[in-house]
């Protein structure tokens, strides 16, 4: 297993590189996207909210490698878009919707007493969420969020699919060469547990803190 | 370890106790059982409507079952079992089967195992790209900016790293899939043996063999190990059958109408 790890290191090391920096693009896309949905969905316009909603739903249940494939194979007939970009977009509008959907609860656990409050003391819609609302949701769905940052890095095995050079795309190559799947996949679990590990421990920590 | 090695004894010792001639065999029973793939277009394919086999391989065995036939005078009749890349040798070894014609490559490894005839088609990796495109060799893939794909764990991938170390090689899960990363702009061309790229490119229109084969992985007809008698009667028939014009025919048939390949140059 070690020599496997050694003897494949560049290739391993360039996957994990890729796995962090998908991830990394899709968290920030994902939150940001998330938010935006969220505050959409509890928007009091009808028609916006139903457009959130429309949004959450359909990214929220389609398989994340229809959506992957869909980019990889349909739009980049249309657009040049690489398996390592179709993955990251991909993996960005399906956590996206779960991240929209945990920030809703939290923006819904906040007392509506809140936003009139701020509202009286003469701040905008905007900036009552912004300054009062959202930050207060954040902390409550920290932890949840934490959880799908977790799922987040797992799922990016997605671009394994798609030739994105990810820790499992190297992995399914170096296994196609040496002929040893076992020792080769343990060693992409291992890379992965790298990741999640301290984003698990985190999750938990803020929890007691919570708690 | 251990138990591996007992198992391969087991096997070993299996194997042995019923060593046959095969050429006996074939005489006693008055009949050759072939070993076939049925999931390679134009080689050896199950047509789902009959549910017969077809092929260039399924031929070449019925043909050498006649000519044998004729060279020994008895009566022969061609039986097709069909097989997968991994089951065709231990088949052969159990005599289950007492020949393949299933597109196997003749290696240094595999006759530690089976015996192998002279080639019979010239089988080599290839190229498969879109029809206005430029390449029109492996050399021009060996630049930046160049991609081919393969699919995962085919010798295709790392023999590129050989023959153009500047292309970018993706790989992806099966032909299938290849194919439709080729069909979305993903790569320049598809890499694998000619055999495969010649079906691919019978299936879908707009894409064309380039540049001949750049390896040389021709592939024979197989029996158990240890088979002089039934190897020599084989390689009298396919040598008959070269001579006779049924080959050449039997090549025109199966690889006249790929895109790209100009088929002349595969007969004999």
């Amino acid at each position: 297993m070690t020599t496997i790890f050694t003897d494949n290191l560049s290739t391993f090391l360039s996957g994990f590189g890729y796995t962090l920096l998908a991830s990394l693009i899709a968290l920030v896309g994902s939150m940001i996207l998330g938010t935006l949905f969220a505050i959409l969905e509890i928007l009091p316009n009808k028609a916006l909210s139903i457009f959130g909603h429309t949004y959450v739903e359909i990214f929220r249940n389609i398989p994340l490698l229809v959506i992957t494939m869909f980019f990889y194979i349909v739009i980049s007939n249309a657009i040049k878009i690489s398996g390592f970009w179709s993955g990251t977009l991909g993996l960005t509008l399906y956590t996206s919707a779960f991240i929209a959907e945990t920030v809703r609860a939290g923006i819904q656990s906040i007392d509506s007493g809140q936003m009139e409050g701020a509202r009286a003391n003469g701040l905008s819609y905007g900036q009552a969420m912004s300054r009062i609302i959202l930050p207060q949701a954040f902390v409550v769905a920290l932890p949840s969020l934490a959880n799908q940052f977790i799922n987040l890095v797992k799922n990016s095995s997605i671009l394994a699919f798609v030739a994105g050079f990810d820790i499992m795309y190297q992995a399914n190559v170096i296994a196609g060469l040496n002929f040893d799947p076992f020792n080769t996949y343990i060693v992409a679990g291992i890379l992965y547990l790298i990741i999640t590990l301290p984003l698990s421990y985190y999750m938990q920590h803020l929890e007691k803190k919570s708690a | 370890m251990i138990v591996l090695g007992v198992w391969g004894g087991l096997a070993k010792g299996a194997s042995e106790a019923k060593h046959v001639d095969t050429f006996d065999r074939i005489k006693e029973q008055h009949r050759i059982v072939w070993g076939v793939k049925a999931d390679t277009r134009l080689f050896g394919l199950m047509n789902t409507k009959t549910g017969e086999y077809e092929g260039f391989d399924v031929d070449i065995a019925r043909a050498v079952t006649k000519q044998i036939a004729k060279d020994q005078n008895i009566k022969l009749k061609a039986e097709l079992v069909q097989v997968s890349s991994s089951s065709k040798i231990q088949l052969l070894k159990n005599a289950n089967i007492d020949a393949t014609a299933s597109v196997m490559t003749i290696t240094k490894e595999r006759e530690n195992q089976v015996d192998f005839t002279q080639p019979y088609f010239p089988a080599g990796q290839s190229l498969l790209v879109k029809e206005n495109s430029d390449i029109r060799s492996v050399k021009d893939l060996n630049q930046p900016g160049r991609t081919v794909i393969g699919a995962v764990g085919t010798t295709a991938i790392p023999t590129m790293k050989e023959f153009a170390p500047k292309v970018r090689v993706l790989s992806l899960a099966d032909y299938a899939q290849s194919m439709t990363a080729l069909k979305a702009g993903q790569g320049d061309a598809l890499t694998t043996d000619n055999a495969i790229l010649y079906g691919l490119a019978q299936q879908n229109p707009g894409y064309k063999i380039v540049g001949g084969n750049f390896t040389n992985q021709p592939y024979g007809l197989a029996t158990d190990n240890d088979q002089p008698r039934m190897i020599a009667a084989m390689n009298k028939a396919l040598d008959e059958l070269e001579k006779n014009g049924t080959y050449n025919r039997l090549i025109k048939k199966w690889f006249s109408n790929v895109p790209g390949l100009d088929w002349r140059t595969l007969q004999k």
